[in-house]
């Protein structure tokens, strides 16, 4: 028997002492795990604890400038089941089978998928979900959903746009407000064990979906609906490709109606608004036409505005003073310049004539001379003052910019061309929007749809701001051009847009498009009321008529009906007298 | 045995170390109360009967606290007399595992016994304490030669080789228990640093020897990019939802099938979850102090076998607890080694509440210090 001696002694204390440092340091590292690492951890299991159904928020409204509901919701349902939940697989696909009208196979394989959770169909009817609640089946999940729902079908498509499956914005408004009219979607979190069954004691969190904004726009759904039929009257009239109708406030760039005719059902924007047959079509070309379909003319594309150009020619040649309203020109019925000679579009000649008689008679070689005197320089100069060369900013996607002569490239010929609205392009937004801001006093402002963000029970959130640009051109000049303006429509070309008891300023345009030889044009007019202090700003473009083609002829009309009806709407007074000289 | 060496028998019985028994008690309370909590979820999916585990855990402990009983009853020295049969007896046990072994979980590592089984691994690691010191006791030169350490761990392979087939962490822990002793033994230190040296070296040729032993390496380093980390992945989660005080007892979200087999190995883990930082900490404390008092009992035995005794079953303990909190905290590669008196195995428990009688044995045969 041997004696426990004092170095044994001191050998098991170092062993004691090192599995004691051993195992603080363990301590310190569940003090590492436990306290530092422990949110990226717990949220690692929670995820894995977790099963998560989404809630959609409610897609905010859209209401046009007097209330009324452009675009709202429908509550529609989504099913699905949660595979390790059924219990009655055979009952379960035998309901859902005949109560979601669906194919037995199909409805069979997504319930026998093995997977969390499988939706099987999407926009059911609330009244159907409500039925196949009742059943009480478990493991059928039966969410209730927001549809987007336009009450006016076709109104203003091309403006307020539409959503996907998911309610996002896809085209239009839809998409520009979307952050606002989204909202934030909520959740139901459930928790389960590893097999995937949720754990009742625990039960299921809901995180309430915050519904979306309203977006209140500046849109008269009356005066919209007025307009879309005079576009479609005139469409139909002139056997017209298509037809777009604009108007806007030009003190303030708001916009009351914005028609491009035809229009398409905004509950099944997927379905084209012409014949087109589209058997035999890729998927390719289909989604070709319904892009082309979605698209929005006044902004999207760019064309020759033509003679209504003038008046941005006319601006600058009075602003500069190379031009007064007395100032006497002769037409011969054509103009050379360098070695061109470009046609007036009366081929006999206006003969002798002051400048506010060649606006009234649209004359090309008038208009030449006034670009002329002003040279490139200065006539880019005013081109790019005016704001022509940048966007407006209208609150819509997809606005394409100015297709304008490189200022290097630009002779004289080039400058006679676009001082009467030919050889560039821009959009009818840029168009209406300069135009507007050289009559209202030389302030450019911004077009726009938005007017207020509204919460969900009708209460203005935000007043939208747009940026105004002061000073583009002199409060004088502004005035020549509207007396000018007026003399077109009361004594010349534009005397088609004439409103009994009004005053009007208009000028109108008709161009052909490249290639000249096709023979197709786009008439056009661009009016104003009242005169002497316009409230109203309309523009109207007719792309192909058949027949008689000239603006003052078949557009002028368009919009002296429309003033007619709806000055008096708007509680604009009558005034009557023509405008003197400033 | 020489008699004249015998020491003089106290005056009264020693009622031995309370403190000890305290320890061993809440211990085994605590362990049997989470290994239910753990083992519910399992016991319900598996048996339809929640408290399956826990009642076959129940009754190994009521079994282990018998022998607990009858072995500080019958003195320490007795005891060790039978070493060498014992010693002999648990190769013969390896044997038969090897060849009639239960298969559970893909290892061989269970004896039936009609509705019993027994883990023979277990008795392993009681009989070569007791083997140990039974040799080193009865070598009669000194213990501090090189001959000696070479001899008396050469005497451990046949069974590190046995157990070690189907069991590495048990032959591991065999191995320790066996360093530890001879390492007491020996009045230098010096040569157990180079020992120290040699072992590192050993443990990198056997880790590069097989590509899947690497692997465990890389898994330990990135457990969340293998497959094979999941078990790891998943402890450590819950070991970090369980924050400062746990989300409550029997509240754990990860032993509902998140972490396989949670009343094994891993069940450390869960008493994170639901005890916390704080409730983990106390566990391990009270573990430390288990520790103590085993290495208060050996420092006291009257004679070297009795601190032999108590060394060994700290050794033991120190290193289950030790590589199995490393492996659940991902501090060390995944190895299997279960925590003492908490993870579920009734083989485990018996024979530990077996040593902590003979624990309680030594110290009831302490030298008397002032009265």
């Amino acid at each position: 028997m041997k004696k426990n001696k004092t170095f044994h002694k001191k050998k098991i204390l170092v062993v004691f002492l090192g599995c004691t440092v051993m195992i603080l340091g363990l301590l310190g590292r569940l003090v590492y795990l436990m306290g530092f690492r422990s949110d990226y951890y717990y949220e690692k299991a929670k995820d894995l604890h977790e099963r998560e159904r989404d809630i959609k928020a409610a897609r905010g409204e859209i209401l046009d400038i007097n209330g009324k509901v452009l675009a709202s919701n429908k509550t529609v349902c989504t099913i699905s089941v949660i595979h390790n939940q059924v219990k009655e697989a055979e009952k379960v696909i035998q309901v859902l089978t005949k109560e979601l009208e669906m194919d037995e196979s199909t409805v069979r394989k997504r319930v026998e998928k093995v997977s969390s959770i499988e939706r099987i169909k999407t926009n059911v009817d609330k009244e159907t979900g409500d039925k196949i609640r009742s059943y009480n089946l478990s493991g059928v999940k039966v969410d209730e959903d927001f549809k987007r729902y336009y009450p006016y079908g076709s109104l203003a498509s091309k403006v307020l746009g539409f959503t996907g499956a998911d309610n996002q914005g896809i085209v239009g408004l839809e998409v520009k407000y979307d952050s606002i009219l989204a909202g934030t979607p909520g959740k139901i979190l459930t928790t389960t064990d590893a097999r995937g069954v949720e754990l009742d004691e625990i039960g299921e969190s809901r995180e309430e979906p915050i519904p979306g904004e309203n977006l209140r726009i500046s849109i008269d759904a009356d005066i919209q609906e007025y307009v879309q039929q005079a576009a479609l009257k005139v469409m139909e009239e002139k056997q017209a490709e298509r037809v777009s109708i604009l108007l806007m406030n030009p003190q303030n760039g708001e916009i009351l109606a914005m028609a491009n005719v035809p229009e398409f059902d905004l509950n099944a924007p997927f379905t084209l608004n012409t014949d087109t047959d589209t058997t035999g079509m890729s998927d390719k070309e289909k989604q070709d036409l319904l892009n082309q379909m979605w698209r929005n003319p006044c902004l999207n594309d760019t064309y020759e505005p033509g003679s209504t150009f003038k008046i941005i020619t006319m601006s600058a040649g009075l602003e500069e003073g190379v031009v007064t309203v007395n100032d006497s020109f002769f037409c011969p019925g054509y103009k050379i310049v360098e070695d061109r000679r470009i046609h007036c579009a009366k081929r006999a000649g206006h003969g002798a004539q002051s400048f506010v008689v060649g606006a009234e008679n649209s004359c090309n070689p008038v208009f030449i001379e006034v670009g002329l005197r002003l040279g490139v320089d200065k006539y880019y100069e005013y081109f790019k003052k005016f704001g022509l060369m940048k966007l407006t900013n209208i609150d819509l996607p997809g606005e394409a910019g100015t297709i304008m002569h490189q200022k290097d490239n630009m002779g004289e010929v080039e400058l006679a061309t676009v001082s009467f609205g030919q050889s560039f392009q821009i959009t009818p937004i840029q168009l209406a929007t300069t135009v507007s801001s050289l009559i209202n006093g030389g302030n450019r402002v911004t077009p726009h749809l938005g007017v207020a963000v509204e919460s969900a029970d009708g209460e203005e959130v935000r007043k939208l701001e747009y940026p105004v640009e002061t000073g583009i051109l002199s409060a004088q000049t502004s005035e020549t051009v509207r007396y000018i303006l007026e003399k077109v429509v009361s004594e010349g070309s534009g005397k088609n847009a004439q409103v009994e008891g009004f005053t009007v300023g208009g000028k109108t345009a008709t161009s052909q498009t490249l290639p000249r030889s096709a023979n197709r044009y786009i008439s056009s007019f661009l009016g104003f009321a009242p005169a002497e202090n316009p409230q109203v700003l309309g523009l109207c473009i007719i792309h192909n008529p058949q027949g008689v083609y000239y603006g003052g002829t078949i557009a002028a009309p368009v919009i002296q009906n429309i003033f007619q009806n709806i000055l008096p709407y708007l509680g604009i007074a009558q005034t009557g007298k023509t405008l003197a000289l400033p | 045995m020489r008699k004249k060496d015998k020491e003089k028998e106290p005056d009264r019985q020693d009622p031995g170390d309370a403190v000890l028994l305290i320890l061993v008690l809440v211990l085994t309370a605590f362990g049997l109360a989470m290994l239910y909590s753990t083992s519910a979820y399992n016991g319900r999916v598996r048996f339809q009967d929640s408290g399956y585990y826990f009642k076959k855990q129940l009754f190994a402990t009521t079994l282990g606290f018998v022998v607990m009983y009858l072995v500080s009853q019958i003195d320490y020295r007795m005891i060790v007399q039978l070493a060498p049969g014992l010693y002999v007896i648990s190769m013969l046990l390896s044997i038969a595992v090897l060849l009639f072994g239960q298969e559970i979980n893909g290892s061989k590592r269970w004896l039936s016994l009609g509705p019993l089984s027994f883990q023979p691994s277990e008795f392993a690691k009681v009989a070569v304490i007791l083997f140990l010191a039974w040799q080193i006791d009865r070598t009669e030169r000194n213990t501090s030669g090189l001959w000696f350490m070479c001899r008396t761990m050469l005497t451990l392979l046949p069974i590190v080789g046995l157990v070690g087939t189907n069991n590495l962490s048990t032959a591991i822990i065999i191995l320790g228990i066996g360093v530890i002793l001879i390492f007491m033994s020996n009045p230098k230190y010096l040569q157990f640093i180079g020992l120290g040296v040699t072992g590192v070296c050993f443990a990198a040729v056997f880790l590069a020897a097989e590509s899947y032993r690497l692997e465990r390496i890389a898994i330990w380093r990135n457990p969340e990019k293998y497959e094979k980390g999941f078990q790891t992945i998943q402890g450590l989660y819950a070991i970090g939802s369980g924050g400062l005080f746990g989300t409550g007892f029997g509240s754990s979200l990860q032993k509902l099938g998140f972490v396989p087999e949670a009343q094994n190995d891993m069940i450390f883990s869960i008493i994170c979850e639901e005890l916390g930082l704080v409730g983990a900490g106390i566990l391990m404390l009270l573990f430390l102090l288990l520790l103590w008092r085993l290495a208060v009992i050996a420092m006291a035995g009257r004679d070297l076998m009795g601190a032999l005794i108590g060394a060994g079953i700290m050794g033991h303990l120190a290193i289950q607890v030790i590589l199995n909190i490393a492996v659940v905290t991902n501090t060390i590669p995944n190895t299997g080694i279960t925590l003492p008196f908490v993870s579920y195995g009734g083989t485990s428990v018996m024979f530990l509440l077996g040593e902590m009688g003979l624990a309680w044995n030594v110290s009831r045969h302490r030298k008397r210090t002032a009265a």
